[in-house]
């Protein structure tokens, strides 16, 4: 199966089952390469349980059941012979609550960069968590304390250490479960910011329940309900001039 | 002011509150007594330990002249004069071939020395029930005017095996063979359990067979100890031909036993991680050994040491599984391996216990103060541990 040129996964009728929880209906999209792409809708309709499909988070849940292709870069990462942590290498993903590792800021950089054997130890690790860290726009802020724990740091920081230590594993693709909700508003405005500037290499897929985020940074948005896709376009046309009535519902604070 | 103000003058008045504030404060105070008749309790014993042992760390000596020749070599009575014959200890005697051999220069000498006192004249000098001869009790009474009998700290506690001469009689061997059977216990049990936690924890999933694993293993923790000693008998001794009253035997017998206290807490260790730590590791394509080994344990890693570390203390106070398996038998030697035969310290304090002398009684209770000097120092040690370790979040 060729893929256009410029969309990275192509999702075919997924569906999920938690047990006898139909939690997601026949679910098919194209995500775009290079572009910020945003899942909305109100809480419970499936948006974590969709992202945790494009890197098969879903398969630690043991009640989880997938049926379906999620395929990325011309492959489905369910086949049989793809391996879920190579794909997790590839399709990295950042959290709601910031979960540095109980290590100094150094250790959570390099820790995984090490065990894939990107770079050794040494000048090129030193080097690599220098780059993650300016990527991620943490650099100037850490770089005298990088041996500290990286729990010392505040809220904010903790989830663009979090974000820089998923560059430094070099994925294709970030996703970001509701990256921003646990966090101050300017901690938010430099994430998004951040955002911004890592879709130019990546490809970035966000949850968020906050519309005005989807308006301010995405270019495509999806808007979910009950584990239904119910609309999927541009993020201008998703706001201004939706389809379906349900999402203008949504949008305009009707519902949700 | 009262709380009985009339009801016109206070809009808060509650008739009902003067009962219900005496009820909480009668409460309040029968909790208390509770904890106050507890600590009472523990008072007393620590005190009536104190007391009966305290006096054990020191011994009576006497100041007298000591002759080596042939004649005392061949028998060894002979080597103090005929008077103090009835009031030294045997046990110093037989010690002087011994010293001569250590120190040949001795030979066709007399030397003044400090000797040990027999336990009936130690027991007198300590103000307790004797049965020494007045002629001999007006001979210490006299020396001890002139300096020459005194109590000077009783190092044979702690240098000595057990002995059937009570004033030769010591701790060391006991205390040497409870490390050496809590080391072998720990080196099996400590990473058995860890491992089978982990097992239980991360990676097993969740079906019948480990349902039933699991309640196994709680069961097994609430079996009477001595079963396991009657286990260790069967399985070690037994069917594997391993040696009786050794260390290695009391070892793997307390692990069966410790193993099951091991695994829940450090079950429960594990499952005080936070998930979203596991979350962050899979997310970054790591494998589930990296996740655990490097994430996981280290994390729940102090709450693993004060569950061992009580479970070892729990197993240093274990007596009746070793009973079972011979390391009660009268053991006068140290143990050099974990082959020998060997005794640990609750069993040489039950072996002590039933003996008929008073100053049996001393050494139990001062043996009770060691043993329960280590066990304080370990919780301690956990405690310590605790602090150090505990990630803060
Ligand atoms: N681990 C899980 N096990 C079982 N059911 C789950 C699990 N996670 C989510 N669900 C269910 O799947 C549905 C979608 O949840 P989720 O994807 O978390 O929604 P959202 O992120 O949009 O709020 C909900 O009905 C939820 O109860
Ligand atoms: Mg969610």
């Amino acid at each position: 199966m060729k893929q256009e040129k410029n969309t990275k996964i192509q999702v075919r009728d997924l569906n999920l089952y938690y047990g006898d929880n139909h939690a997601l209906h026949n679910i098919s999209m194209d995500i775009q390469e290079n572009k910020i792409t945003a899942l909305i809708g109100p809480s419970g309709c499936g948006k974590s349980t969709f992202l945790r499909c494009l890197n098969r988070m879903n398969d630690l849940i043991t009640s989880a059941k997938i049926e379906g292709e999620v395929i990325i870069d011309d492959k489905n990462i369910y086949d049989k012979d793809v391996d879920e942590v190579a794909v997790r290498k590839r399709i990295g993903m950042v959290f709601q609550q910031p979960n540095p590792f109980p290590k100094s800021i150094y250790e959570n950089i390099a820790y995984a960069a090490l065990k894939h054997g990107i770079v050794k130890k040494g000048a090129s690790c030193d080097e690599l968590v220098e780059k993650s860290l300016i990527q991620a726009g943490l650099w100037e802020e850490v770089k005298h304390k990088l041996s500290e724990p990286g729990t010392s740091l505040s809220g904010g920081q903790q989830q663009r250490l979090c974000i820089a230590r998923t560059i430094a594993v070099q994925p294709d693709v970030i996703l970001m479960d509701e990256p921003t909700s646990a966090l101050d508003p300017i901690s938010t405005e430099k994430i998004e910011a951040l955002m911004l500037e890592l879709k130019k290499q990546y490809t970035i897929i966000i949850v968020t329940h906050n519309m005005q985020q989807a308006g301010r940074i995405a270019d495509m948005t999806a808007f979910f309900h009950m584990g239904d896709l119910i609309e999927y376009a541009e993020t201008e046309t998703i706001f201004i001039n939706p389809v379906e009535k349900k999402t203008e519902d949504y949008i305009t604070g009707r519902f949700g | 002011m009262s709380r009985s103000t009339p009801k016109s003058d206070n809009p808060f008045y509650d008739a009902s509150l003067n009962a219900r504030h005496f009820r909480a404060k009668a409460f309040k105070l029968f909790t208390l007594s509770s904890i106050v008749f507890a600590i009472s309790f523990l008072l007393f014993f620590l005190g009536d330990m104190v007391y009966k042992g305290l006096p054990d760390f020191q011994q009576a000596y006497i100041k007298i002249d000591v002759s080596y020749s042939e004649k005392s070599l061949a028998s060894i009575r002979q080597a103090v004069d005929k008077k103090y014959r009835r009031v030294v200890s045997r046990s110093w005697l037989r010690g002087i071939p011994r010293q001569v051999e250590a120190n040949p220069e001795l030979m066709n000498t007399t030397q003044t020395r400090w000797v040990l006192l027999n336990h009936q004249v130690d027991q007198y000098l300590k103000g307790h029930y004797y049965k020494v001869k007045a002629k001999n009790i007006k001979l210490i009474d006299a020396m001890q005017k002139e300096g020459k009998v005194e109590l000077q700290f009783n190092e044979i506690f702690f240098t000595h095996g057990d002995s059937k001469i009570p004033e030769n009689s010591g701790f060391k061997s006991a205390i040497i063979g409870s490390i050496l059977t809590l080391l072998v216990m720990m080196v099996v049990a400590f990473p058995l359990g860890v491992m089978t936690a982990v097992y239980l924890e991360e990676f097993a999933p969740d079906n019948r067979w480990t349902q039933l694993i699991e309640i196994n293993i709680n069961n097994l923790a609430a079996i009477p100890s001595i079963l396991f000693g009657l286990l260790g008998l069967a399985v070690f001794i037994t069917l594997f031909g391993m040696p009786r009253s050794s260390p290695l035997v009391g070892g793997l017998t307390l692990a069966l036993m410790t193993l099951p206290v091991i695994i829940v807490s450090a079950r429960a260790a594990l499952r005080s991680v936070p998930d979203n730590i596991r979350q962050a590791g899979y997310g970054l394509g790591l494998t589930k050994i990296q996740v655990v080994q490097d994430h996981v344990l280290p994390l729940a890693f102090p709450g693993i040491m004060t569950g061992s570390i009580i479970g070892l203390a729990h197993a240093m106070g274990e007596t009746a599984p070793l009973i079972i398996i011979g390391m009660i038998a009268f053991i006068p030697d140290t143990p050099t391996s974990i082959f020998e035969a060997a005794t640990v310290m609750p069993a040489q304090l039950f072996t002590w216990a039933g003996m008929p002398e008073r100053a049996y009684v001393e050494r139990t209770a001062a043996g009770i103060m060691v043993l329960i000097s280590v066990l304080i120092t370990m919780n301690t040690f956990a405690i310590y541990l605790r602090k150090k370790f505990e990630v803060k979040w």
